[in-house]
């Protein structure tokens, strides 16, 4: 079924009956030409390219839950593309004209919103780091505007400027950034790939990899075994325990990130804003909800909630930058579980076992690159070869010291 | 989550810092094969379970703690000192 206005309009009309799923529901079939594990925002995009732009039809994406139940469905859905290394800035360059062609590509509104995001800065030094990236930005083709303080006042006039630890020097403001409806992306990305034949198979958890003579040909599941010559792990937070399944030891460690949201106001926030000096940024969902976070509760978690000091951080840092949301009731907080990689940057690349690939390491950035992610994930599965954006996002890069540590942390897994 | 420090008592998440898993205990000798490195800078198990890593008391004793915990409920089973640690000490 194609979506559109007017079927919006005639559906409504007649009590909405003409619905029907948006995906099947089938059951796993005994062999398939390549499985990608975890149906997520990235699992779903690989098999939604693997289909339109490779032709490979013949795909189950076995997910253990439902679709859409891990961080593609409870992140702050910030797009951009403000990456300042080769390596990276190429890869989201390349995410984000995904993004602009990605309703049209769908048939399905995602809600995608380029209503500009604007990093602040607050010292000379930090500004002079911003010009810089701001150069990058333009030199890969995307766009960047550095403004002054009274330029950020014209944006966000509900600054504290004054603040006194942190007074506002200016912004980087990059037109194209903005947000997406999370959810959406999953459902688009589900409903088009399974438009194109994929098997999307849940409630079926990957229990096992069969490798025989260093090939996969395989994967056990709660569901019974399914054979494959490839198969793709895109797991995110759960990477270490698949990869374990392979044999693998990971360069990941896994970290839990909050993040909240305020009951519906009026539309009061229109950009998104990050305060990068107190680990904290916000915009404002269609919905009216303010949606913010901070930082990881920096320490190995898996429990998908966080801890009442990073709570109190977040809060403190939001009323410094902009005391009018002090009134506002927060509605719900979570915590996702986040691949950290040893220098802050992802990973699609081919493992020690013929046929089977992995994506990871997304650490708190893989929601603006999903499309990017399926589309590099599905070159590399159906050619074997990395895409030409994706190609420094290795997995022994950490062996070789080719790191791509955009902020300059050193090789400590929590500090990106 | 509070720790217990063996030294300071029973206190509060925030007086402390976390480092990583205790791989960082096991520095590789001067010389190692580089793959020794990565093992020990970036590869890590990070289990869905009971682990041993490293935080510092850094608003206390100053001392550099192994903390055994659960990742998937956040109990601590177990906190001593590096100096004085039983396990996994390096022969």
């Amino acid at each position: 079924m194609r979506y559109s206005g007017l079927k919006v309009i005639t559906e409504g009309l007649f009590g909405n009956k003409g619905w029907t799923p948006a995906w099947r529901d089938p059951a796993p079939k005994a062999e398939y030409d390549a499985i990608i594990i975890g149906g997520g925002g990235h699992g779903l995009a690989t098999a939604f390219y693997l289909a339109k732009n490779h032709g490979l039809t013949n795909i189950a994406v076995l997910e253990k839950s439902h679709i859409g139940s891990g961080n593609i469905g409870r992140n702050t859905t910030i797009v951009r593309a403000n990456y300042f290394l080769p390596g990276n800035s190429e890869f989201y360059s390349h995410s984000l004209k995904l993004w602009e062609q990605m309703e049209s590509e769908l048939n399905y509104n995602v809600m995608h919103s380029q209503r500009g995001l604007i990093n602040l800065f607050h010292s000379d030094g930090q500004r002079d780091a911003f010009v810089r990236r701001g150069n990058a930005m333009i030199n890969q083709g995307d766009d960047a505007i550095l403004l002054d303080r009274e330029g950020v006042r014209e944006h966000l006039p509900y600054l504290d400027f004054e603040q006194t630890r942190f007074p506002i020097y200016g912004g980087l403001l990059h037109p194209r950034g903005g947000s997406a409806r999370h959810d959406a992306v999953a459902w688009g990305y589900a409903r088009g790939a399974d438009q194109r034949g994929v098997d999307l198979i849940q409630n079926c958890e990957v229990t096992g990899i069969d490798i025989q003579g260093g090939k996969v040909v395989g994967v056990k599941t709660t569901r019974g075994a399914i054979r494959a010559k490839k198969v793709g792990i895109i797991v995110a937070g759960r990477s270490s325990q698949v990869a374990a399944m392979a044999g693998m030891r990971l360069p990941i460690e896994s970290h839990v990130l909050q993040a909240f949201v305020t009951e519906g106001l009026k539309p009061v926030i229109n950009h998104v804003v990050s305060f990068g000096m107190g680990h904290f940024y916000i915009s404002q969902s269609d919905k009216g909800g303010l949606v913010f976070g901070g930082d990881l509760d920096f320490y190995a978690s898996y429990a998908s909630r966080g801890n009442l000091p990073m709570v109190e951080h977040v809060m403190e840092a939001g009323m410094t930058l902009m005391p009018m949301i002090g009134r506002a009731k927060v509605l719900r907080s979570w915590g996702g579980i986040m691949d950290m990689s040893p220098d802050g940057s992802p990973i699609i690349d081919k493992t020690h076992v013929d046929g089977l690939f992995i994506d990871c390491g997304w650490n708190y950035g893989g929601f603006k690159a999903v499309p990017a992610s399926g589309w590099c994930m599905a070159h590399l599965m159906a050619t074997g070869e990395p895409h030409e954006v994706a190609r420094k996002l290795r997995l022994d890069r950490f062996a070789t010291g080719h790191l791509l540590d955009e902020e300059g942390t050193g090789s400590q897994h929590n500090l990106h | 989550m509070r720790l217990t420090c063996p030294l300071c008592g029973d206190r509060d998440r925030r007086e402390f810092y976390y480092y990583g898993a205790e791989d960082y205990l096991h520095r590789p000798v001067e010389g190692a094969p580089l793959a020794d490195w990565d093992n020990y800078l970036h590869l890590r198990d990070n289990p869905a379970g009971v682990v041993r890593d490293l935080w510092y008391h850094e608003a206390g004793c100053a001392q550099w703690l192994v903390v055994t915990r659960s990742t998937v409920t956040h109990e601590v089973s177990g906190v001593e000192l590096v100096a004085e640690r039983t396990v996994g000490r390096a022969k």
